[in-house]
């Protein structure tokens, strides 16, 4: 079987997110970027699949950050098989509709039976990348799934519904799945296991096409005014555990 | 092109989300201000009923057994061929289970562009912007189209429901058709629905809850929430990633995909306070969120706050808690 995961890489959440000096963007050098929570999953996914029914796994993304090259050695020390990076002037955060266009592109040569992505990625302004390189080969989607399981040419996948609920569906391969959550937690490759794949790993270069354009323009970029902000305690978890407590005991849910 | 608003109605299990009214409510008024009508559509196979319940100017049902359960390949054609054929200038989808699977999709195959993560949308003069979520909840970015027409996926919550559901005064016009296409060749089969593990503690039904996220830390530390839950005897529920890593089972997730919950209070231990998550707890009478970072979305819907370490705090807690 052979599967392709498309990544994408993101602003890493945790850092301050600093907005452009005209107000349209982020300003994205001063930001550190990560691989797509979701799109861990969907490396996780792609391996657990390889395992059950064998075949091979293909990373493949587009450098917008000329450091893509991190992420594809460490989905291979991971047990993906095969890395692609698609090249281009592409910077840092271009659109979803640009990358999916050249992910679909380059995918469409490879004849995947089973293409994995993340569900969303924290960046999708314009839409999630999943659908959308979906839409480019005619293949069907289907998202917001938490497992797959490949046999005889098709795909058993759950879909999440709210409250716990799931769907079961039946997809004929060649599919495209949106990955929420992989069957278990996305495994670790140690750094010793990166850094010596980084030294001899082959990484297929793809030359990019023209950006496909979002179809929107970002007038405003801002962090929101929140409508109300919480009191802040001070101190320490002493002096804080103490502030809860008290609102517990005032609120009358103390037991006993 | 049409001036007209095309909103995609959802129901499960015989009930129309919530997200349905909420789209109908805000694409009447846009409607309005396009000059053009708000158009409902609902898939579905018997489902006329419900399809009666949207307040918009008028409502589209489209009937086919391949449209009894949700079907994202069904939909899709579905909605591609009635934006073909009706030009909306406007089409609203869920930014939800199923609207993810549709709405970026449409964008490529209808050649509209999609403004994603929306929780803001007005029209100026006529001409559309978008406002989206994005960054976690950290960053809101309003764009405009290139072009006249696009797709918009508006997020849960966003605009008030009340607004879209037939009331006195609205009777809407109620049109039932086929489908425009065929759909007996679809790749893509409903098998079943799952339902959730029963027996677990209801953590909607606690007065009180201990809620946990990612700043746990790891599966050895739960049982210092355990702790702290015990002595409030109540339970502890989660963030996704929590229940994701299998350090608690998934009936304890609070969000989009776990439950909706509102407890009198509501105690957010190392969570971020993603949108995922916000949709399933802000309407806890009182949140306390506690939070290494004091830049955490949490703390624009969090009551009280405090920036120390969850897990001195844990254990500092559970003991005034005992005294
Ligand atoms: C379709 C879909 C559905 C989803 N449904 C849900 C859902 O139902 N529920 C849900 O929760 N998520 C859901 N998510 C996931 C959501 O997007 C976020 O990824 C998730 O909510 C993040 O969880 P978190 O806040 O625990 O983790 P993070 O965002 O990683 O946040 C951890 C926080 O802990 C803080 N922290 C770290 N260490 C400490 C410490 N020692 N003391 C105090 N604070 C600390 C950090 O500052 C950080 O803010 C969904 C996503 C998708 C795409």
């Amino acid at each position: 079987m052979n599967i392709v995961v498309p990544i994408k890489q993101i602003p890493n959440l945790t850092d301050e997110l600093e907005i452009n000096g005209d107000g349209t963007g982020l300003d994205h050098d001063a930001l550190q970027y990560v691989l797509n929570e979701f799109d861990e999953h969907a490396i996780e996914e792609a391996v657990l699949a390889k395992e059950a029914a064998g075949g091979t796994v293909t990373v493949i993304g587009v450098d917008t950050t000329g450091e893509l090259d991190g992420a594809l050695h460490t989905a291979l020390a991971k047990g993906a098989d095969k890395a692609a990076r698609i090249t281009g002037d592409f910077p840092r955060g271009t659109d979803s509709h640009t990358q999916a266009k050249l992910l679909a592109n380059a995918i469409r040569s490879l004849s995947p039976d089973l293409v994995l992505t993340g569900v969303q990625a924290a960046d999708d302004r314009d839409g999630q990348i999943g659908p959308m390189i979906a839409a480019h080969l005619g293949l069907p989607y289907v998202g917001v799934v938490t497992g797959v399981a490949v046999k005889d040419g098709k795909a058993i996948v759950h879909k999440e519904y709210a409250g716990g609920l799931m769907g079961e569906f039946e997809v004929s391969l060649p599919m495209v799945v949106g990955v929420q959550a992989a069957h278990q937690p996305p495994r670790y490759a140690p750094v010793s296991k990166v850094r010596q794949i980084a030294k001899t790993a082959k990484i297929d270069e793809i030359a990019g096409d023209e950006a496909a354009g979002a179809g929107s323009t970002v007038r405003r970029m801002f962090k929101p005014e929140a409508a109300g902000h919480a009191e802040m305690w001070e101190g320490g978890p002493e002096e804080v555990a103490e502030k809860i407590a008290a609102l517990i005991k005032e609120k009358g849910l103390l037991k006993g | 092109m049409s001036n007209d608003v095309l909103i995609l109605a959802e129901h499960l299990k015989g009930k129309v989300s919530d997200i349905s009214f909420e789209m109908t409510g805000k694409g009447r008024q846009l409607a309005v201000a396009f000059g053009g009508k708000a158009v409902a559509v609902m898939l579905g196979s018997g489902a006329a009923a419900l399809a009666a319940t949207l307040g918009a100017d008028s409502v589209l049902y489209v009937d086919d057994p391949a449209l009894a359960e949700f079907n994202p390949q069904a939909y899709g054609r579905v909605l591609a061929a009635l934006i073909n054929d009706r030009a909306p200038r406007l089409v609203m989808v869920g930014n939800t289970s199923m609207g993810m699977d549709l709405a970026a999709g449409l964008s490529v195959t209808a050649g509209l562009p999609l403004m994603a993560y929306v929780n803001g949308l007005a029209a100026e003069g006529g001409a559309l912007a978008a406002t989206s979520q994005i960054y976690g909840g950290k960053i809101q970015a309003e764009a405009v189209p290139d072009g006249e027409a696009c797709v918009v996926s508006c997020l849960a919550g966003a605009f008030p429901a009340d607004a879209g559901r037939v009331g006195a005064g609205l009777v809407p016009a109620l049109e039932q058709i086929a489908s425009p296409v065929p759909l007996a060749d679809l790749q893509i089969k409903f098998v079943r629905m799952i339902e959730p593990q029963s027996g677990d503690v209801d953590i909607t039904q606690q007065p009180i809850l201990v809620s946990i996220g990612r700043g746990i830390g790891g599966q050895e530390n739960i049982e210092l929430a355990q702790e702290l839950a015990e002595a409030l005897g109540t339970a502890v529920s989660a963030s996704r990633p929590v229940t994701d890593a299998g350090w608690l089972p998934k009936t304890r997730q609070v969000g989009k995909s776990g439950l909706t919950v509102k407890p009198k209070i509501y105690l957010a231990f190392g969570i971020s306070g993603a949108p995922e998550h916000l949709e399933g707890m802000r309407g806890a009478e009182t949140i306390i969120a506690v939070n290494t970072d004091p830049k955490a979305p949490i703390f624009d819907v969090a009551h009280y706050g405090a920036t120390c370490d969850m897990l001195d705090l844990l254990p500092a807690l559970t003991e005034k808690i005992k005294a």
